[in-house]
């Protein structure tokens, strides 16, 4: 596979650069949306989307073609809005509206939104779908691959488990899974609730492929996603990225309650303003 | 005619076999439940027959997948788990998410109301009728034999949408030897009666065909209907037909007045103005341990031949009294 080349690193760390700003940005017109765990996954969501990883027709989201990417973490994918909207699923202008009165971008993200392929707002739903979809494209002899990006905390569900053993049994290997591992739940670290402890081993043991990688190294992220979506080893894929919850705001940042804190306007303000603008892109 | 009476899901699975080998989007998802004729599913069609396991939350999320990549699934259990041990992924990934993603989908749910008789009140099922009305999107399918059943499995292969099939784990009677029951009414009237109407569903279909008996000993004739779509029946046609009546008296194999046929019913009498008075016969709200034959434990919750009529008997009499008055 061919190693990422400065410019294009220098591409995706522009990219994710102005997603956070804009998903603050969102968050200032929007507080009712949930900032930590969508600051959390950004870098993530750019390798896909920018890095060459995910293919998707913006024009036509349900393009038959495209690989299907299920956004199993509802309520932290707010910085999803900029993306779509940069990439052309729809208006720039739409991310002014978010949770207004009839914008269908909202405080938690729904399938009304071009892009968004399924309902995640109850968390844990999205890996259990997304393996049904990948069954549906072996059987269809389609060679289009499913991603799906989940928390960490939604692992506590149980559902998520009945669907990692079927997809090990089933020899999905079309599907990728990719876990913000930002170790927060809603009140707490996980590992004060019910401790993951080591996802990487728990996920082999199941069957799958799986490796860890720096979840803000975006040209990690980039390379794994590559790597795994080009293996074929009978084995479905995990990524276990390892993040921060409120990542790049002082104060939010690996905060056990952030999930529920709101930064101050002036501390987004603040933020906002000490952004060096030649490294922003897209706009 | 004398048809012999089938097991309501080997007339299904049947079908389904049959089907699957005419339209490749066809697929079939158990949790670890079958029959003989299953074998032959999933012998001929392995790659379009998945036993998820004991597993139902995963299995409507399978389904889920699966529908909305264009298979039209048939997802498999026993009555009870695959409507409550998964319904928020049923509420989620199909009612909900069909608001945006068409689908084909027919959860299949065997061992309606005490049809598992012995096994007790894990696997009797008292409450889908319940819950599965409640989720927009669904259509509940309640048919009392092998042939309404056959005819329902046409109608969810050929329309989209989201469909609950509650069948009878038990071989019930053939009350259709001529020809199937309109689809679309939904419901059939067996009996036109006088005055007071049974409409009852699924086993209870067979139960007042012999409460009717008993009130006719009387000298009173009432009438019967077979209500086996409890959510996309015709309204103009039953109302035409409850028109007719002066009492309604509902059948279910599930809990009285906690939303199940009853509710439904007495809704659309009151929405459609009709002076009709109603009664309930269905099964007492509570769980019980004993063990006893489906006909004596209908008689504890009082759904029985002779607890029903107790019920019943007053309300003909009454309805019968004032006319004469």
């Amino acid at each position: 596979m061919q190693e990422i080349t400065t410019k294009e690193l220098n591409y995706l760390r522009q990219k994710a650069l102005w997603v956070w700003k804009e998903t603050l940005a969102i968050h200032r017109r929007a507080p009712e949306t949930r900032l930590a765990s969508s600051l959390s996954v950004i870098e993530i969501f750019v390798a896909l989307y920018y890095g060459g990883g995910l293919r998707f027709n913006a024009l036509n989201p349900l393009d038959e073609d495209r690989d299907r990417c299920i956004i199993s973490k509802g309520h932290g994918s707010i910085c999803m809005y900029p993306i779509l909207a940069d990439l052309g699923f729809f208006s720039l202008d739409e991310l002014n509206n978010v949770c207004k009165t009839g914008s269908f971008l909202g405080g938690i993200p729904d399938p009304v939104i071009p892009g968004y392929e399924t309902v995640n707002g109850s968390l844990g739903h999205g890996l259990g779908v997304a393996t049904g979809i990948a069954l549906a494209l072996k059987t269809k002899k389609n060679d289009r691959s499913v991603f799906v990006v989940t928390g960490d905390g939604e692992l506590h569900e149980g559902a998520n488990w009945e669907a990692i053993m079927f997809a090990s049994h089933h020899k999905l290997d079309n599907l990728n899974l990719i876990v913000d591992n930002n170790s927060i739940s809603m009140l707490d670290h996980t590992d004060n609730i019910i401790s993951h402890s080591n996802l990487v081993d728990r996920l082999t043991s199941f069957g799958w492929s799986c490796v860890e990688v720096d979840g803000h190294d975006i040209a990690e992220v980039q390379q794994e996603i590559l790597e795994q979506k080009n293996t074929t080893n009978g084995k479905p894929k995990a990524i276990i990225a390892k993040t921060l919850k409120g990542h790049g705001v002082p104060g939010l940042e690996n905060a056990s309650l952030s999930h529920i804190m709101n930064p101050k306007t002036e501390l987004i303000d603040q933020l906002l303003e000490n952004l060096n603008d030649s490294l922003l892109g897209g706009r | 005619m004398n048809i012999k009476p089938l097991p309501m899901r080997d007339v299904f699975l049947e079908k389904i076999w049959n089907k699957m080998s005419l339209d490749s989007l066809i697929f079939f998802v158990s949790a670890d439940f079958g029959s003989p004729v299953l074998d032959k599913i999933r012998k001929d069609f392995p790659d379009r027959f998945i036993n998820v396991g004991i597993a139902e939350q995963n299995l409507i999320n399978i389904t889920a997948g699966l529908a909305i990549e264009g298979y039209k699934v048939f997802a498999y259990a026993i009555a009870p788990f695959i409507t409550m041990r998964c319904f928020e992924q049923i509420r989620v990934s199909l009612a909900l998410l069909s608001e945006v993603r068409p689908m084909n989908v027919s959860l299949i749910g065997v061992g309606a109301g005490y049809s598992y008789v012995v096994s007790g009140p894990t696997h009797q099922c008292y409450e889908d009728i319940t819950i599965m009305r409640a989720l927009p999107n669904f259509q509940v399918l309640s048919p009392a034999d092998h042939i309404t059943t056959s005819s329902l499995f046409d109608s969810c292969v050929e329309t989209n949408g989201l469909k609950y099939l509650r069948l009878d784990a038990q071989v019930q009677p053939v009350l259709y030897p001529l020809k199937p029951p309109v689809i679309t009414d939904g419901f059939h009237l067996h009996e036109k009666g006088e005055k007071v109407c049974f409409i009852a569903t699924g086993f209870m279909v067979h139960t007042a065909f012999k409460l009717a008996e008993e009130v006719n000993k009387s000298g009173f004739k009432v009438g019967v209907i077979d209500i086996f779509d409890l959510t996309n029946f015709s309204n103009e046609k039953l109302k035409e037909v409850l028109e007719f009546y002066s009492g309604v008296v509902s059948m279910e194999e599930g809990f009285s007045g906690r939303g199940g046929l009853d509710s439904m019913l007495f809704e659309f009498i009151a929405k459609s103005k009709l002076n009709l008075k109603t009664l309930s016969i269905g099964v007492e709200p509570g769980y019980s341990f004993e063990l006893g034959s489906r006909e004596e434990l209908h008689e504890k919750v009082g759904i029985g031949i002779q607890s029903a009529f107790k019920k019943i008997q007053p309300f003909v009499y009454a309805i019968m009294n004032e006319i004469m008055e």
